[in-house]
């Protein structure tokens, strides 16, 4: 990043950026929250869940990855992005097993409140029902349920580049693609540690820590009361 | 004017989202200025009596009565509300989903730790409705025109939602009252 200042549009707003950002980076920078899933903060950008999509000069493109450049025009809080971002989070739902009603995540979970931010009531395609996910309960302090998983890698690239221990891979491809642990190994085979940033980033309840369950009551969690992006809504200038 | 009539049921439900339209409290008497009940497990008349303007489902599709009754629902009213989780997405009973029925039905009758059955049967009288493969939500199976989510939707949800409908007013609900749990 360089201290060159760019100046380029959001949703008809001319906004400033340095260069080297990213469209989310700077769009965060000014208040101007873009819906995203496998983007997380101090995490390398991956462009995996597609829900950041913007339209950069008439394209489509991951505000996580593009590059901000001067001049340009972004769309972002549009009627029809917000409709794309509806399809990616129903198909998130339909395709996995997410049980809110029973889940420990619930409250604080990133999938449900994009949905609730985007005002989904129902899915519009028909559940999936997946029998192939299995729970690994092995380890004394995490959990891993794969019937959660959005596969948005955050675990992936936390076990990699914050605790430089390679615990969780993404192995196969399609519809066959899913989380592995350490070639197949079990959570307890593993370095793994309940500290450990993998354990934190997961947005989902895939990922959790055990006897801490249900701990907050509703009404107080995360997403009762303010939807996803308000406290980057909150730095709107 | 004859007052427009709302009905209720619940297919595989727990009867924990007709617990939260109870809830509305005092408003029900409010509600019953509003509308007149036709069939429902509130007032208990088993059959439609005819034409009926709001149906409430609560509870997805787990055997072949669900989708009769669902059926006939979606026949009698000109506005169907799926209610609660288990009607949006099978909710909890569709946790048998990802399990072939067979296995289900040998779990709960034959092999189950608790299970006392010396005649290892599995019961299939005729009376008993089949059980589907597994469980449907209703917009899977009928056309349905809301949904109203939550475990159980807040009362708060459900009121608002029924006087947007009865008073033809747009249904748009704040983002504290759409809600999965």
């Amino acid at each position: 990043m360089t201290d060159k200042t760019i100046t380029f549009e959001i949703d008809g707003v001319e906004v400033q950026a340095k260069e080297g950002q990213t469209i989310m980076q700077a769009a965060d920078a000014v208040g101007k929250y873009i819906p995203r899933l496998c983007a997380f903060e101090g995490l390398p950008a991956f462009g995996s869940c597609r829900l950041c999509t913007v339209k950069v000069n008439g394209r489509f493109q991951a505000a996580c990855i593009h590059p901000v450049a001067e001049g340009i025009t972004v769309e972002n809080d549009t009627e029809e992005l917000l409709e794309f971002r509806r399809n990616i989070v129903d198909m998130l739902f339909v395709e996995g097993n997410h049980f809110c009603m029973f889940c420990e995540k619930s409250g604080n979970c990133e999938l449900q409140a994009m949905a609730y931010r985007l005002g989904i009531t129902a899915p519009k395609y028909p559940y999936m029902f997946p029998a192939d996910r299995n729970i690994d309960g092995s380890h004394k302090d995490v959990f891993i349920d794969h019937n959660r998983c959005i596969l948005c890698g955050r675990c992936v690239r936390a076990s990699k580049d914050l605790d430089g221990k390679n615990v969780f891979q993404f192995v196969g491809r399609g519809p066959q693609k899913r989380i592995a642990i350490n070639a197949q190994a079990k959570l307890s085979d593993t370095d793994l540690d309940v500290t450990d940033q993998a354990v934190q980033v997961c947005p989902v309840g895939a990922i959790l820590t055990k006897h801490v369950g249900y701990a907050t009551p509703v009404g107080q969690r995360k997403y009762d009361h303010q939807p996803i992006g308000s406290d980057i809504e909150a730095n709107n200038k | 004017m004859a007052k427009p009539k709302i009905a209720t049921t619940s297919l595989a439900g727990c009867f924990g989202c007709h617990m939260s339209i109870l809830d509305i409290d005092e408003r029900i008497l409010q509600l019953a200025e509003l509308v007149d009940f036709d069939k429902s497990p509130i007032n208990d008349i088993k059959e439609f009596t005819g034409e009926v303007l709001v149906g409430i489902v609560e509870g997805g599709c787990a055997n072949e009565e669900n989708v009769r009754v669902l059926q006939e629902f979606r026949k009698h009213c000109k506005i169907l509300i799926s209610l609660g989780d288990c009607a949006i997405s099978g909710g909890l009973p569709a946790m048998r989903n990802t399990i072939p029925l067979q296995e289900c039905l040998d779990e709960a009758y034959l092999n189950g730790p608790s299970v006392h059955n010396v005649a290892r049967r599995i019961p299939n009288d005729p009376e008993i409705p089949l059980l589907l493969d597994k469980v449907y939500p209703c917009h899977e199976v009928v056309k349905i025109d809301y949904h109203l989510p939550g475990c159980p939707p807040p009362a708060d949800t459900i009121w608002q939602a029924l006087v947007a409908l009865l008073t033809d007013k747009p249904l748009d609900l704040p983002y504290e009252l759409i809600k999965y749990d």
